[in-house]
C-alpha cells in the first residue's frame, strides 16, 4: 500500500487529498520510508529533510481537514536539485567547496513551491556545479539509473530524475544549461521541461552559465509538468532576466490536441551516430502525432553540428567568471596560504573536482588576452547562426520534434573521455543556445529495457503549446505507465 | 596548440594550483577539446552580430526603494574565518 502511494502523480495526490482518501503525512512517510529503503542503492539524495518534511506534511493535513489547501501542490512531496538555495538546508552543488554551505535564503522557485504547499523532501545529487551529463562528477556519490543500476541516470539533474522515476519523490526541480533536465528525463523515463530562458527566475540557483541556465520540472506525466511550471514561472524583481510576461494557465489548453499543428522534423537530428533504436522510437512517435492530426514536414537546422563547439566555449567562459567567487573568503572551503592568491589557489585546487577545473581552465583560456576574439567572439557569432536556424524553421512550423539524446543511458565509467561525454548533449545544446523551451517525454524502450526520450521544441514562451502536444502524445501511448522494479 | 607554459599561465589567471600530473592531463585534454572547437573556423561569421543574450531586454528598471537586506549575522554564518563583522584573510598590506 505504501509503495502504491508513491506511484501517484502530483495531480492524483492533490485530488486524493481533497477527497480525504489519504493525507499528506501518510504520503510523505511512504516516501521517506522508500528513501530509507532504496536510496542506498540509487544515491539520488544528498540531503533528506526528514523532520521539516514531516512538519510541512502535518500542516498540509490540517489545511485539507479545514477544506482550505494552500495551493495547487499542497502536500505533494517534491525534491530539489542541490544547486537551488534552501534556507537553513545545506546546499552543496555536489562540491567539496560548498560542502558545509547553509544558505540564509530560499531561491525564488523554492519560495513559490512552499507557497503552493509542496512538502520539500530533500536535495538531490548532480554533477558538481551542474557540469556533466551522467551525475558521475558529484564529489560525494554517483547516482544510478533506477531502470538498471549499472547505468547512469544522465545529468546533471540525475538525482532529481532518478528520484522521480524510482518513486523517491512525486516531482522534482532540476536546472538545464545544455540539456541537464531533458537528458536525465530521457534516460530515466520521466517528463522534463526546460522553459524559455527568462520564463523562470534564476534567483537562488547557484550560477553556472548565466546566459543559459534555466530551472525546470521533472515529473511523472505531462499534466504534472504543466502544474509545476505554472507554480514556478513568472517575473521576479530579484532576477532582471525573468521576463515580465503573464504566465498562462498551462492546464487550461492541455487537452486541446494537436489537430492542425505544424510539426517540423529536423533532418540533422537523425544524422550518423544516432542509435537505431532511438531513431525508430522517435520516428514512430512522429507517426503517432501525425495520426493525431498534426501536419508533419521535414525541416533543416544546418548549424546543429556546431552547437557543442559553441557551447563548450560560452558555458565554460561564463562558468570561469561565475566560479571566481569561490576564493575561500566569504563562504565555503578555505585552505590556508601565505597570501590571498595562494589561499585562493589552494582552496580551489582542493575544493573543485576534475571536470569543474577543466571547464574553468577552458573558459579562462577562451577569455584570455590573445584568444578572446578567436574563441569567445566567434562562438557568440555562431550562437547567432544557431538562433537563425530555429527562427527560419519556426516561420514554417509550430513545433519541432526530435530525439532528446542520440542514445539510451550508458554505463557508469563508459565515458571517461570528456569530449565523448560532451557529445552526448548534441541534441539538447542548440535549444539552450537559442533560449527556446523544450520538453522530453518518454517515447519507447530499448531492447535492454531502457527508456527513450522524445524532444519537442517550441517558440520562445510557447510552453503552453509544447505541453499540449506532449500531453496528446503521452495520452496516445503506453510509456507513462511503466515503472522500474526497485523492490 | 596549447603548451605547458600556457596551461601554467591560465591556471594562474584562474587561481588554480595544479599538480604536475594535473597540468599534463589538462594540456592533453584542453588540446583535444580546442581541436574539436576549431571546427567553428569553417563558418563564415564576419558579418554576423554576436549573441550575448537571447531575450530582447533593455534596461530593466525598478523604483529605488530602501528595503531591509539579510541580517549581517546570517551573511557571516558561512564564513570560514569570521572576526566580528569582518572576513579575516592573510595580510595584504605591508607595514
Amino acid at each position: 500500500m505504501a509503495d502504491d502511494l508513491t506511484r501517484l502523480t502530483a495531480h492524483e495526490l492533490v485530488a486524493a487529498y481533497a477527497r480525504g482518501e489519504v493525507t499528506p503525512s501518510e504520503v510523505t512517510r511512504a516516501y521517506l520510508e522508500r528513501i530509507d529503503r532504496l536510496d542506498g542503492r540509487l544515491g539520488a539524495y544528498l540531503t533528506v529533510s526528514r523532520e521539516a518534511a514531516l512538519a510541512e506534511a502535518r500542516a498540509a493535513d490540517a489545511r485539507y481537514r479545514a477544506g482550505a489547501p494552500r495551493g495547487p501542490l499542497d502536500g505533494v512531496p517534491v525534491a530539489l536539485k542541490d544547486n537551488l538555495c534552501t534556507r537553513g538546508v545545506r546546499t552543496t552543488c555536489a562540491s567539496r567547496i560548498l560542502e558545509g554551505f547553509v544558505p540564509p535564503y530560499d531561491a525564488t522557485v523554492v519560495e513559490r513551491l512552499r507557497a503552493a504547499g509542496a512538502v520539500l523532501l530533500g536535495k538531490t545529487n548532480l554533477d558538481e556545479f551542474a557540469m556533466g551529463s551522467s551525475t558521475e562528477h558529484s564529489a560525494f556519490q554517483p547516482t544510478r539509473n533506477p531502470w538498471d543500476l549499472a547505468r547512469v541516470p544522465g545529468g546533471s539533474s540525475g538525482g532529481s530524475a532518478a528520484a522521480v522515476a524510482g518513486g523517491l519523490a512525486a516531482a522534482a526541480l532540476g536546472s538545464d544549461t545544455g540539456g541537464s533536465v531533458r537528458q536525465p528525463a530521457a534516460f530515466c523515463g520521466v517528463v522534463g521541461l526546460k522553459p524559455t530562458y527568462g520564463r523562470v527566475s534564476r534567483y537562488g540557483l547557484v550560477a553556472f552559465a548565466s546566459s543559459l541556465d534555466q530551472i525546470g520540472p521533472l515529473t511523472r506525466d505531462v499534466r504534472d509538468c504543466a502544474l509545476v511550471l505554472g507554480v514556478i514561472a513568472g517575473p521576479d524583481r530579484r532576477d532582471a532576466t525573468a521576463v515580465d510576461a503573464p504566465v498562462p494557465d498551462y492546464l487550461a489548453e492541455l487537452e486541446a490536441g494537436v489537430e492542425g499543428l505544424r510539426l517540423g522534423v529536423p533532418r540533422e537530428y537523425f544524422a550518423a551516430g544516432i542509435d537505431p533504436e532511438v531513431e525508430r522510437a522517435v520516428r514512430a512517435a512522429v507517426d503517432v502525432l501525425a495520426k493525431l492530426g498534426a501536419a508533419v514536414e521535414e525541416v533543416s537546422l544546418p548549424t546543429t553540428a556546431y552547437g557543442i563547439a559553441v557551447y563548450y566555449i560560452l558555458a565554460p567562459a561564463e562558468a570561469s567568471s561565475n566560479l571566481a567567487r569561490y576564493d575561500g573568503v566569504k563562504y565555503g572551503l578555505r585552505v590556508a596560504g601565505a597570501d590571498v592568491v595562494e589561499m585562493a589557489s589552494r582552496t580551489r585546487a582542493a575544493g573543485f573536482g576534475a571536470e569543474v577545473k577543466r571547464r574553468i581552465m577552458l573558459g579562462t583560456y577562451a577569455l584570455s588576452a590573445g584568444y578572446y576574439e578567436a574563441y569567445y567572439g566567434r562562438a557568440q557569432k555562431v550562437r547567432t547562426l544557431v538562433r537563425r536556424d530555429f527562427e527560419r524553421a519556426f516561420a514554417a512550423v509550430d513545433l519541432l520534434v526530435a530525439p532528446t539524446t542520440p542514445n539510451v543511458a550508458f554505463r557508469l565509467g563508459e565515458k571517461e573521455d570528456p569530449l565523448a561525454m560532451y557529445l552526448n548533449d548534441v541534441f539538447t545544446v542548440p535549444t539552450s543556445l537559442a533560449g527556446l523551451p523544450a520538453i522530453s517525454v518518454p517515447c519507447g524502450v530499448s531492447a535492454a529495457g531502457l527508456p527513450i526520450g522524445l524532444q519537442l521544441i517550441g517558440r520562445p514562451f510557447d510552453e503552453a503549446r509544447l505541453l499540449r502536444a506532449a500531453w496528446a502524445y503521452e495520452q496516445a501511448t503506453p510509456w507513462r505507465a511503466r515503472r522500474p522494479e526497485l523492490a | 596548440m596549447i603548451d605547458d607554459r600556457t596551461v601554467e599561465h591560465v591556471a594562474r589567471l584562474a587561481r588554480l594550483a595544479l599538480s604536475d600530473e594535473e597540468r599534463a592531463r589538462m594540456r592533453e585534454q584542453l588540446g583535444r577539446i580546442l581541436t574539436y572547437i576549431d571546427a567553428l573556423r569553417a563558418l563564415p561569421v564576419d558579418d554576423v552580430e554576436p549573441t550575448t543574450h537571447v531575450v530582447p531586454l533593455v534596461n530593466v528598471m525598478r523604483e529605488d526603494v530602501v528595503e531591509p537586506s539579510l541580517p549581517r549575522e546570517a551573511m557571516m554564518a558561512n564564513a570560514p574565518d569570521p572576526r566580528g563583522e569582518f572576513f579575516r584573510v592573510p595580510r595584504i598590506l605591508e607595514d
